[in-house]
């Protein structure tokens, strides 16, 4: 009993990341801890910061393409589509529906296979390893998709300014559609797996909660905002590419925890493969590009070799860029598996972005990791890590 | 509500703050002068009719050689409950490069005001932890400045030569040895 009375508890720093399987790349925290409570958290980003807004400003219009396929690496396809928005609407640009369909199409099976990483990790990460081996095996299929169409698996840049690279073929389409009919039933596994599970109850249901006038507050965005049970979806508030010609519907959740946004990400699941199906199906003829695009796109390869003037057009778009930037300002989002990624560019007429910014939903989520991690338990940091859904390439640029 | 009303409305009421209304393919951004920022913002957020309770955006340009004052720093609006978008571009100059917060009024402009003082060193008043957040710590400079290098400083970062020293010290481990 002596010996009780003398001994004293203290706060305990630990330092979580940067290199921590939990965090999803290179996220560092500051946790200070009393017991098992996390008293404070500080996030530490930017180790992966490459200054691709510093650098877009130095690149024309159409090489920053590639550039934007490295913030969420996990689907790049959305963030060219995103960038493409932006520059179409600053200049102006009409895109083919045939397009619209396309990108619509890949940017939604984009999402479902960002949505399947996400949720094999998060569940990965609070015990469940068998959804780990189920969703990487779907993904594994997008993946394979994407290369029958671009022939890259990750950094696709397909998306161009004006429309598309290049035209889906019959393969594509066949392979999707089979893809769309089969995954209801993959989803169906996964929920058999984690749904009703005792410990992925106990880990996720109240863990994280925040409400909905809060998450507005903090600027939160996409699945993590709609769990709190606010009803804002870019897809339906500002209609981009083909979405105003599809069905969908949005999931909202109620309570706004760790469960609610998991049980919206999982019927977003569905609602993709609703919208994958409408696009095969509703595909229409025509043009993939749009009939302005020259002033865009780089000329076939072939044509550059034969033909002066296709030459001289390449070589200035290669060096000055599209040479018809009207002077404004333009804020250009999508909905991003993640959430809102948005494109702010200054044109001051020239071929080059004046100012791109990229207002990217992890890093705002990042930051309100405090807000959800502090008073709780240390266990509840590795959850709420994974259910804000985070990419730190998107989150430090 | 339309965006160019509540503009307009700015524009009656802060007649000496707002100098001119922009109209851009259907966005509307309002050209302010900085000292009464927060009390705009303010009104912004709170008026139901208005009710501007998003931040979606928030970040800085720099118009050096361009414009005069030459930095700006542009803050994207939006109501969940209306759905109408605003922008602000607030002036701010290269002399007294400092501006009030409006932590207070949106938690999220937190982390991007800090942002915005990292690459461009604008100092944001009343912030509640204004520290550098992508660029490390002791870095000199504001990289997206538009007369900062895009390769960087001819000088390497301090940081990393202490890397490289630690490096050396630890090779003496031999970590990478191969298992006999």
């Amino acid at each position: 009993m002596e010996q009780e009375k003398d001994l004293k508890t203290r706060e305990l720093v630990i330092n979580m990341g940067p290199q921590h399987p939990s965090t999803h790349g290179v996220l560092r925290l500051k946790l200070n801890v009393d017991g098992e409570t996390v008293v404070k958290c500080t996030p530490y980003v930017g180790y992966l910061h490459r200054g691709t807004e510093k650098l877009a400003e130095t690149m024309t219009y159409i090489q920053v393409i590639p550039l934007t396929d490295r913030l969420d690496y996990i689907s790049s396809m959305t963030n060219n589509v995103g960038y493409c928005l932006a520059v179409e609407r600053l200049f102006d640009i009409n895109v083919p529906l045939r397009a619209k369909y396309i990108r619509t199409l890949v940017s939604e099976l984009s999402r479902m296979s960002s949505h399947l990483l996400w949720l094999a990790t998060h569940a990965l990460d609070i015990g469940a390893m068998t959804v780990f081996l189920y969703a990487f095996r779907e993904r594994e299929g997008i993946l394979d998709l994407f290369e029958t169409l671009t022939g890259a698996r990750l950094t696709v840049s397909y998306p161009r300014i004006g429309g598309v690279k290049r035209d889906v073929t019959q393969e594509f389409i066949d392979k999707t559609y089979a893809f769309a009919e089969d995954f209801p039933q993959r989803i169906q596994e996964y929920e058999t797996l984690i749904d009703v599970n005792r410990i992925w109850l106990k880990r996720t249901l109240g863990v994280g909660a925040i409400s909905a006038e809060d998450a507005i507050n903090w600027g939160f965005s996409g699945a993590t905002l709609r769990g709190c049970g606010v009803n804002y979806d870019v897809r339906k508030r500002f209609p981009y590419d083909a979405y105003d010609l599809v069905e969908f519907d949005v999931p909202v959740g109620k309570n706004g925890d760790v469960y609610d946004r998991y049980l919206c990400r999982v019927e977003e699941l569905r609602q993709s493969t609703r919208i994958v199906k409408q696009c095969i199906e509703a595909l229409p003829r025509g043009p993939i590009m749009a009939p302005d695009a020259p002033k865009f796109t780089l000329p076939a390869k072939d044509k550059v070799l034969g033909d002066m003037e296709s030459l001289i057009h390449h070589f200035m778009l290669i060096t000055k860029g599209p040479m018809t930037a009207p002077k404004g300002e333009i804020y250009v989002a999508i909905e991003a598996p993640k959430g809102e990624l948005g494109f702010y560019i200054v044109s001051d007429g020239t071929g080059k972005p004046y100012r791109m910014r990229i207002r990217s939903p992890s890093f705002v989520h990042v930051s309100a990791l405090p807000r959800l991690c502090e008073g709780r338990l240390l266990a509840d940091v590795v959850a709420n890590i994974g259910t804000i859904d985070v990419v730190l390439g998107e989150c430090d640029r | 509500m339309d965006p160019l009303e509540i503009a307009v409305g700015l524009k009656e009421r802060f007649a000496d703050d707002v100098l001119h209304i922009s109209n851009f393919r259907g966005q509307v951004g309002v050209y302010l002068k900085k000292p009464h920022l927060v009390e705009i913002a303010r009104l912004l957020h709170d008026t139901p009719e208005y009710c501007l309770d998003y931040l979606k955006d928030l970040c800085g340009v720099d118009y050096m050689d361009i414009k005069m004052p030459r930095f700006e720093v542009v803050y994207h609006l939006y109501s969940m409950q209306h759905g109408h978008m605003l922008r602000l571009n607030v002036q701010v100059s290269e002399h007294s490069p400092d501006i009030d917060s409006v932590v207070d009024i949106w938690a999220g402009a937190n982390w991007h005001e800090r942002e915005c003082y990292d690459m461009y060193g604008i100092v944001f008043n009343n912030h509640p932890d204004l520290r550098r957040i992508l660029m490390p710590e002791d870095w000199e400079g504001h990289p997206q400045r538009k007369d900062y290098p895009t390769a960087g400083p001819e000088e390497e970062w301090r940081g990393f030569k202490e890397v490289e020293r630690k490096a050396e010290e630890f090779k003496k481990y031999q970590w990478n040895r191969k298992k006999t």
